[in-house]
């Protein structure tokens, strides 16, 4: 069985594509609704990727995947990505 | 590979092994000195990377046992999983002078510093541990005195990671600091504290009253943490205030003495 793990686990893979730590972000699932932070979504991490879904009711708000040279990130199931302005100045 | 670094992008970095030290029979915490290291908080962790000769690469997340004031060095507190890629090697193999491969620190939601306050309950499973020791070390460095519980799930008493730096915060220095050991395997004779996993009733009796709103943070293994953040819920804390980092038992990929972001693998 796959192991779930906390969107935090996530962090290093989402810091190869985002410029600053996104693990305090907050996405609003386009599931349910629910606003949660990143490091507090389900991650499910193997070698094709990672899944990030959302603690409320477990639908999947981002995949994410590196392979051929490309980064892909499917933000499907995220309706509203807010990250705050001091994350991003601390860069 | 190398990649140029872009701003603000992770970059692979080499560190130094300049101390290892053996904290139980399978756990051993790695000191490293890592150049135009940023600093961190209490509760990041830094993925690791092992490259075989023939190219292979594997990746795993270890949470910082040491707090940010003992930057520019930072510990790693690594438990060996028997079937892991990755922990044997580092906890068995590597040696003071060694480099080892690593990027961070990752992670902005679970840490804690002391302008967060508190009253702080803190509850490790296994190396589970190693982030909440961090922030346990940071809060004694720094002075504070938050409130403080330690609810510490280990398997046999020879197998509680810093046992005796924890009995020493507790007794040196009147500060707050609580620690609760439970035993689930194996338990010394006299053993007057807990003798079985982590349950409801256990945490209704070591968690803070719920009018205190206390900060929690959970680590461990999966079910474990489950267990715990779900027991807590429902006994009416806040879910808001609940924070969880969790470990696959077989480091798949997570972080902390294992590969979630703690200590495992």
């Amino acid at each position: 069985m796959e192991t779930k793990l906390d969107g935090n686990a996530a962090g290093g893979v989402l810091r190869e594509i985002f410029p600053f730590e996104m693990t305090d972000a907050q996405v609003t699932c386009v599931g349910c609704g629910a606003t949660n932070a990143i490091g507090a979504l389900g991650a499910y991490m193997h070698g094709m990727g990672t899944v990030l879904r959302c603690p409320s009711c477990d639908y999947v708000l981002m995949r994410m995947a590196h392979a051929n040279g490309q980064y892909w990130l499917d933000m499907r199931g995220v309706r509203v990505l807010q990250i705050r302005e001091e994350t991003v100045q601390a860069q | 590979m190398e990649r140029r670094a872009l701003p603000g992008r992770l970059v692979w970095k080499l560190g130094d092994v300049v101390a290892t030290r053996e904290e139980t029979a399978r756990a051993t915490s790695i000191t490293l000195a890592v150049p135009n290291w940023s600093g961190h908080r209490a509760g990041q962790h830094v993925d690791v990377r092992l490259t075989a000769e023939d190219g292979y690469q594997v990746e795993r997340s270890y949470s910082i046992a040491s707090p940010p004031a003992e930057a520019p060095r930072l510990t790693l507190t690594v438990e060996r999983l028997g079937d892991g890629e990755v922990s044997p090697y580092l906890v068995d193999e590597l040696r003071v002078g060694d480099k080892l491969e690593l990027r961070g620190p990752i992670g902005g939601y679970f840490v804690w510093e002391a302008s967060v306050g508190g009253p702080l309950l803190l509850v490790a499973g296994g190396s589970g541990i190693v982030p909440l020791m961090a922030m346990i070390r940071q809060r004694a460095a720094v002075g504070s005195t938050v409130p403080t519980r330690l609810l510490y799930s280990s398997r046999t008493y020879d197998e509680i990671i810093y046992r005796e730096e924890l009995e020493q915060l507790v007794t040196s220095r009147s500060t707050g600091l609580e620690v609760i050991h439970t035993l689930t395997r194996a338990q010394p004779m006299g053993w007057t504290g807990y003798d079985r996993r982590i349950d409801g009733e256990m945490l209704r009796e070591v968690a803070w009253p719920i009018s205190e709103r206390p900060l929690s943070f959970i680590c461990g293994p999966t079910p474990f943490v489950e267990t715990a953040a779900a027991s807590l819920v429902t006994l009416g804390y806040e879910l808001a205030r609940i924070k969880t980092e969790r470990f696959g038992p077989t480091g798949e990929s997570a972080v902390s003495g294992a590969s979630g972001a703690s200590g495992g693998e």
